[in-house]
Parts: structure tokens; sequence; C-alpha cells
């Protein structure tokens, strides 16, 4: 695996608070030393870090084209970030929706206040998902188009698990992108959502295993038991990882290669 | 000219050189295509502009040490409560809901601890607060707040929800805003508190008989709060989204439900200073 771009900080459980360094290989990109280079892993540096390009670009292998869907380019700027929700809260609603559509449903969750709760965050992601579609208007992304062949419908601990899972990608996913938006009042957006997003993950947990709501660890992972780090820090991921965790849910390729960087 | 030839320069004489851009899009808009558009002669002079925004003042960190100082008075307010909480080890409080308050504590210790560090890391001053301060049964309004176990849910719930407002309200500001990783590390708790709000709700909904207390807010519901506490439910109720009227999308009180708004810090101040006692009150 090569290098990715803006890798995690992989101290995030010690206290740290200052800028990192802008990575050398990604400012490569910023001073117009390739083309658009966010899809490519760059491994321009060499390991020894002495900061010489070495002129080498490694592009990851792609997969087929489905050729049932439309490849999707998410754009640039706020807008690029706007319609990377907008793509998660598709893939959130769809799921959902295919959830407490199922006809198993009742029988999968007997309790219900377990079905009311479900049922609820299904609508959330679908005013989450339409507000989007709406607030982007022209700039939207079309339906994309979900897969969950992976998770079994009719199993409550696999819809948990893929739920809980979702949700901690969604969290992670705004936290990541707070500091890619320009524009104040897309920020203030966010914020309303995401934190309706971690309350729907503490819930979801908690229907999993007590008292898994924020629990610790040293590294947090979406769908692990230990979601935030020993310093009180919930997860936050990068579009590239974002996409790679959603990569298996959603049928189209995803093009994010003009999304902001830092 | 080489413009990496000049960053990889100045890193050996100020090896945080990539630090001191405080909007890496700041470069990113001078370098790559605005540039080219620019006529040779006047590269250097927006390249210097950079430099001199990254290098012409250390800059004023008062705002953003304001904000970290008013996030700590919080955080300070919750776990200072918690600690107090589970050092009265009361009867009333199951093991699991202990457990459960215990990872909060340590959570909210991790914000104390993170926040200090940014703000002394600014060159700032982490406030204090003495705890002969503060008065857990806000002026004899919520009695036993540290033994009664509907109390301690209620005062959690009531906290958390407060700082999930705080954080949302202060992200966008310019001073967060103009720094990532404070933005980030923000944010990152702000999702925690999140967690740890929906936490109590559901704790609340299962033993409190409060089964409209979703870990969700609904409307500007207090869910049994004391009245006091509604301050920190008002304007929960908002349906209207950046114009978008969620309400046409899902039925009103699951499109409340789906955003979680703001508060500004004077209303945050407000709703903390219920467990200040009299002469003590935090400032705003």
């Amino acid at each position: 695996m090569s290098k990715k771009i803006n890798p995690p900080d992989k101290k995030s459980d010690n206290i740290i608070i200052t800028s990192l360094p802008l990575q050398r290989r990604a400012f490569l990109k910023y001073a117009g030393a390739g083309a658009a280079l966010s899809t490519l892993l760059l491994s321009g540096c060499n390991d020894d870090d002495d900061g010489k390009f070495n002129g080498v670009v490694d592009t990851p292998p792609t997969p087929p084209p489905n050729p049932n869907t439309t490849p999707v380019n998410l754009g640039s700027g706020d807008i690029g970030i706007l319609n990377y929700a907008y793509a998660l809260e598709q893939l959130e609603a769809a799921f959902y929706d295919m959830v407490v559509k199922h006809a198993a449903f009742t029988t999968t969750f007997s309790n219900a206040t377990e079905r009311s709760v479900l049922t609820d965050i299904r609508d959330h992601e679908v005013a989450h998902r339409d507000f989007f579609k709406a607030v982007l208007g022209t700039n939207a992304i079309p339906a994309l188009t979900p897969d969950f062949s992976l998770v079994n419908m009719t199993d409550r601990n696999a819809i948990l698990m893929a739920a809980k899972t979702f949700e901690d990608v969604g969290v992670g996913a705004y936290n990541g992108a707070g500091k890619l938006l320009t524009d104040a009042t897309n920020l203030a957006l966010a914020g309303k959502i995401v934190s309706v997003e971690a309350r729907h993950a503490a819930e979801i947990r908690e229907m999993m295993k007590p008292n898994t709501f924020a629990a610790r660890g040293g590294t947090p992972k979406p769908g692990e038991d230990a979601i935030i780090t020993m310093m009180g820090l919930d997860l936050a991921l990068t579009p590239t990882e974002v996409l790679t965790l959603a990569k298996p849910f959603i049928k189209n390729s995803i093009n994010a290669s003009s999304l902001p960087t830092s | 000219m080489n413009i990496l030839n000049i960053f990889s320069e100045i890193e050996k004489v100020d090896p945080e050189v990539y630090e001191r851009f405080d909007s890496r899009r700041q470069v990113f808009k001078y370098m790559s295509g605005f540039g080219k558009k620019l006529a040779a002669a006047a590269v250097p002079v927006a390249f210097g502009a950079v430099f001199n925004k990254a290098y012409g003042q250390t800059g004023n960190n008062a705002d953003i040490i304001a904000i970290l100082n008013f996030a700590l008075t919080a955080e300070l307010t919750d776990s200072t409560y918690y600690g107090k909480v589970l050092a009265a080890n009361s009867p009333d409080l199951p093991a699991e809901a202990k457990a459960g308050l215990q990872i909060i504590f340590d959570n909210e210790k991790g914000h104390v601890a993170t926040l200090q560090k940014a703000i002394t890391d600014l060159g700032g001053t982490p406030i204090t607060i003495d705890e002969a301060r503060l008065d857990y049964t806000a002026g004899g309004k919520v009695p036993d707040p540290f033994t009664n176990y509907a109390t301690i849910l209620a005062l959690g719930q009531a906290f958390e929800d407060t700082g999930v407002r705080a954080y949302k309200g202060q992200a966008p500001k310019p001073a967060l805003m103009n720094n990532n990783a404070v933005l980030q590390t923000a944010l990152q708790i702000h999702s925690a508190e999140a967690r740890h709000a929906a936490y109590f709700r559901r704790m609340r909904r299962m033993s409190q008989n409060q089964e409209a207390n979703k870990p969700w807010i609904t409307g500007n519901n207090r869910g049994g709060l004391p009245e006091f506490a509604q301050a920190v439910y008002a304007g929960e109720e908002a349906t209207t989204q950046a114009n978008v009227n969620i309400a046409s999308i899902v039925a009103g009180t699951v499109a409340s439900e789906a955003f979680d708004e703001p508060l500004e810090m004077a209303q945050v101040i407000a709703i903390l200073n219920n467990f200040f006692k009299e002469g003590q009150k935090l400032p705003g």
C-alpha cells in the first residue's frame, strides 16, 4: 500500500492541538507540481523524508466501472464537501429505509421502542439527504445506487453492526470535513447534523452492548467498541478514508479528486 | 522560481514553516491556476502576500483563547459535577449507570486537559474554577444532586445537551475556522458530548418514565427537567434550515429532531450560572 495523502495523526492519543505540518507531498499538489493528484497515492517523498520529490506517482488499482451506474464527481470547494455529505446521507437514508420497510422488520426488531428508534433515524437521514439536495440545487450529484447485499436484513445484530459503522463513519466524516469548509454557514449546518449523527451512534451502540456509547480506547475505529480516544476525542476521518469504507455499499464510482484536502 | 525550494530552504531555519499558514487554502489559491493567470512580475507580490500573512505578525490569539476558555468553563462545570457524583457513590446509582458515568467523566477530564493544553500552546492562561463557587442544587431547585439517580441523569442530560450547543455555536466563529487543528479538535469534542447526551437521554427514557425523551431532542421539549432548564432547549424546535422547510420533507417533530441548534456564548453562560452561587456568577 502506498502512502496516503494526509495520513491521519497517529498520535491522536497525545494531547495535540498544534497544526500538523503540511505534508510535503500534499504541498506538491498546491504548488502545481502535477495534475489533480487527490486520487493518486503519491510516493513522492523518499522514506528518509529528505524532502526531495523523486517524481514517482503511483496510481491505485482502479476497479472496473459498473456499467449500470453513473460515475459521480463530487466537485470542488464547499460544494464538493456538501456533495460528499449528501452522498453519505443518501447511503444512510437508503439503509434505514430498507431496514424499516423490510417484511421482517417487526420480527427482527420485536421491541417497539427499537422500531421507533430506527424509524426516527430513517426519518432524520431522509431529512438530511433531502436538505442537502435542496441546498445544492443544480450542483447536487445524482441519486446514488446503494448496495446493501452485504447486510443480512433479517439479522438484528448484522443490521445494528452496519448501522453502528455507518453512524461512526458519518460522525468521523463530518468531524474531518469541518476544516475543509470555507463558509461559516456551511460549517454551522454541518455542526447541526453531526451531533444528531452522534446521538444515533450512541443509541445504536447501546442497543448492541451497554456502555459502548462513547467507549474509550487507544485506536478508535468505526464500528469497533472503542470509539473515543483516551483524551475524550471522537473520530475524525478524511474523505479518502470515509469513501474507502463506504465503497462496498455504493455501486457508483465516486470521484473525490477535486475535494479540498485542507 | 522554484517554490518548493523556497519552502524547503525556509524549513531548514523554521521547521514550522508549514504551520504558519493559518489557512492552507490561502497558499493553494495563490499557487494553482490563479498564480498562472498573474503576470510573472506579480507572482512574487502574490507570493509575498502569503508569506506576509504567515510571518508578518505573530497574530492575536485572544479570540481563540477566549473561546477555548469558555469551553473550558463549561467542561469544568460538568466534570466537577460528575466527579462529585462518582465520589458520593450513591447506592441509588445502578452499577451500569455508574460505569457509564465513569466513561463520561473520563472523557470530560480528557476534554479539560486538551483545552488547557491548547490554551497554553496559544500563549493563554487556562481558567480555573474554585469548587466553592459551585452549587449543584441550583439555589435549592435541585435537591440531592449527587445521590438521587433521577437527578443525576437529569443534570447530566442538561449539561451534555448544553455542551453540544455551546461547541456548535463556537465552531463557525472565524477564530476557530482559521485554525484547522483547533477546529477539528473542537468538533471531536462536540460529537463526544452528543454521544454523552444521547446516553443520559436514553437512561432517562428507560428508567424515569420518560418514554418521550428520545436520544435526540424533540422540539424544545425539556423532557421533564425543571423549568429553569428550559433555556437548554430554547430554539431546538426549529424546522427550517438554510431556508429549506424540513417539515415539508418529514413530519415536524422529526424535522426538529434531525438538526441540533447552536447557542451563543452568553446563552450558555446564563445556563451555567444556575450552578454558580450568588456573588460567584460567571461574567457575561
